[in-house]
């Protein structure tokens, strides 16, 4: 009973929200401005479901509340891809392939990245913070490579890879966002058909499987669902390396119950409420267009550093 | 031992000729003597350059040397307990509130930033439990990104970006005569720390051990993180923040030949002079005529190194 009102609450929020972002501060042409934010309200509502679910499904395999997919490295791993794509095929080439075509190209390279990244830190996986460590580190190297391949690429080439380097939610790509709201619908059918099995996951490895689940294809899809996911949202807006964590310590402070059918819906709700608020306030009360990701970072930062030490205790 | 150090010295001495020859600009060490405007070249910019690169490799692998040891933990350096960044943050500071004050006072106020980021972190970890060693880089890592977000939210604000990335991102190729000199005053430093070493060596054992031996532990660790913020507060508003040596070079010295702070500074200041010579000019060469800055050369290199040092760790 209490889930159901929690869920309507946070329901409820996000909708008050979207509500606000699109008729705040609204004095001009109805149509222009309608069309306008309503198709950057679906973009950050994409990337809500896409950064949120991401990270509850990862945190769910790996058992842990303060794993995320970027605090991996995984969102500066598909960074590089994009640099490198740039690099081999010169900018040129990367114009002349279409936005679909592109974005099929890099999310499968990612996918493998994600998987052989994925077990070459799963084998460390008894220490928590090494695992960590060594997923921060792999991050800063990417980074650093996408840094080098982007300065030997030339300056006019070099253009087309900065775009999509820096958190942004104010340049949308259409085709794309076509793309990923199709994805992440796809996506969020195949999660909630799942929900009984995540469930049974949190359960523990061993129990998982005596309860007749096929413990390493499932984790595997998972973890193919979650990069997936990050690959839109990263494709769409750039790496926001905090929000899913900052998202979900909200939702499992809050949830009453651990059960996906609850937890699902109310990542999307929370997160979709966080980021839309976050963007209408930052936009039309402060006039600050691009600081929502680093706000975000600096916030996610602090939860982050709170769960590990409160983890310590 | 020695032969580490002879060879490293070796090594400086190669690099440090091919570091001053290599460049957009002719040069040749023949006509050094013979042509003013090759010896203006020479003393303006390629050996102030190289100069820099030495002190910066050192002196920062000493900082991180230093903070290993008394700290207690080989995993921590400048940049991943908040010293750099908030250096940087403090600059940024008085860069905006007091532009006109001389450098020497905002460097100490960055300085200062340096030293209230390192304090404010390691009150965050007084409870951590020792044997947590890996704890450390990793909230530090963190918390370091918390303060750059602040860092780059003011500079956001007030149209300063472009101001930052000097700070932010390593990068020499900004050093001539008469923009550097700052950079000695961490070779004084690490002249003090050399003279310091025992002590140093005594109060990494602990706090009832430094006690008995006449050490005081508050006392001296209070002085390790002084200097080890004015060393990183020099080098940030001079050239900029370079990540990972200050971890990278101590570990891979101690590997060799053991910890011994005293015995083993000259080979880690060479060792790290080494490093950052040879990434400087791979950075030069590898993508010529433009520069590709330190800070990501570097990036890949350290990481990859630490990397390594954390996956070889497990066994």
């Amino acid at each position: 009973m209490k889930a159901k009102y929690i869920l309507f609450l946070s329901g409820l929020l996000a909708i008050a929200s979207g509500l606000f972002f699109m008729t705040f501060n609204a004095n001009g042409n109805w149509e222009f401005i309608l069309a306008f934010r309503g198709k950057k309200l679906l973009l950050l509502l994409t990337i809500a479901y896409t950064i949120g679910v991401s990270t509850l499904l990862f945190q769910t395999l790996t058992h842990n509340p303060i794993l995320t997919p970027s605090i991996l490295g995984f969102d500066s791993l598909y960074l590089l891809i994009q640099t490198f794509l740039v690099y081999i095929l010169g900018g040129v080439g990367v114009v002349l392939l279409d936005v679909s075509t592109k974005f099929a190209i890099e999310t499968l390279i990612m996918l493998a990245g994600a998987l052989l990244l994925f077990r070459t830190l799963n084998s460390e996986n008894n220490d928590l913070a090494r695992m960590l460590l060594i997923g921060v580190v792999f991050g800063v190297l990417f980074r650093s490579i996408n840094n080098l391949l982007q300065r030997m690429i030339d300056p006019e080439e070099f253009a087309v890879a900065q775009s999509t380097s820096f958190a942004s939610f104010n340049s949308v790509n259409s085709t794309l966002l076509t793309i990923g709201i199709i994805i992440a619908t796809l996506s969020s059918f195949w999660i909630w058909q799942q929900r009984h099995k995540l469930d049974v996951l949190l359960l523990g490895k061993g129990k998982a499987i005596g309860l007749g689940i096929d413990y390493s294809r499932f984790s595997r899809q998972l973890l193919l669902c979650s990069a997936l996911l990050v690959a839109i949202s990263t494709a769409l807006v750039g790496p926001i390396l905090f929000l899913g964590l900052l998202v979900c310590a909200i939702v499992n402070a809050v949830s009453p119950t651990v059960s996906h059918s609850v937890r699902i819906p109310l990542v999307f709700c929370i997160s979709s409420f966080t980021l839309v608020l976050g963007q209408a306030i930052f936009e039309q009360i402060f006039q600050l267009q691009g600081v929502l990701s680093v706000v975000i970072e600096f916030l996610g930062g602090l939860v982050f550093i709170y769960l590990m030490l409160k983890k310590q205790k | 031992m020695r032969y580490l150090a002879y060879f490293n010295f070796f090594l400086l001495l190669i690099l440090c000729l091919i570091s001053m020859s290599v460049g957009v600009a002719d040069f040749s060490w023949l006509d050094l003597f013979q042509s003013p405007e090759q010896a203006q070249l020479f003393f303006i910019s390629r050996l102030p350059r190289t100069l820099a690169i030495l002190l910066v490799g050192a002196t920062l692998s000493i900082a991180g040397m230093v903070l290993q040891i008394v700290l207690k933990n080989r995993f921590i350096e400048p940049s991943m307990i908040g010293a750099s960044q908030s250096a940087a943050l403090g600059i940024l500071i008085a860069t905006l509130l007091l532009p006109t004050t001389p450098l020497l006072a905002k460097m100490s106020f960055a300085a200062l930033c340096a030293l209230m980021g390192m304090a404010i972190f390691m009150l965050l970890m007084r409870n951590l439990p020792p044997h947590q060693k890996l704890m450390l880089p990793l909230i530090g890592i963190i918390f370091g990104n918390v303060i750059e977000a602040i860092t780059t939210f003011i500079a956001y604000e007030t149209d300063s970006l472009q101001l930052l990335s000097v700070w932010f991102a390593g990068d020499f190729s900004g050093v001539l005569a008469g923009r550097y000199e700052l950079l000695w005053l961490t070779a004084a430093l690490a002249l003090l720390i050399y003279i310091m070493a025992d002590r140093l060596s005594i109060t990494g054992l602990g706090q009832n051990i430094s006690t008995s031996l006449g050490i005081n532990y508050h006392q001296m660790t209070w002085f390790a993180l002084i200097i080890v913020a004015m060393i990183t507060a020099v080098i940030v508003v001079t050239v900029g923040q370079i990540p990972f040596i200050g971890l990278v070079v101590p570990n891979i010295i101690s590997r060799l030949v053991g910890d011994r702070l005293r015995q083993n500074l000259p080979t880690v200041l060479l060792f790290g002079a080494n490093l950052l010579l040879a990434c400087d000019i791979i950075g030069r060469t590898i993508n010529s005529p433009f520069e590709v800055p330190i800070s990501t050369i570097f990036g890949i290199i350290g990481t990859l190194i630490f990397l390594y040092l954390l996956f070889k760790g497990r066994r």
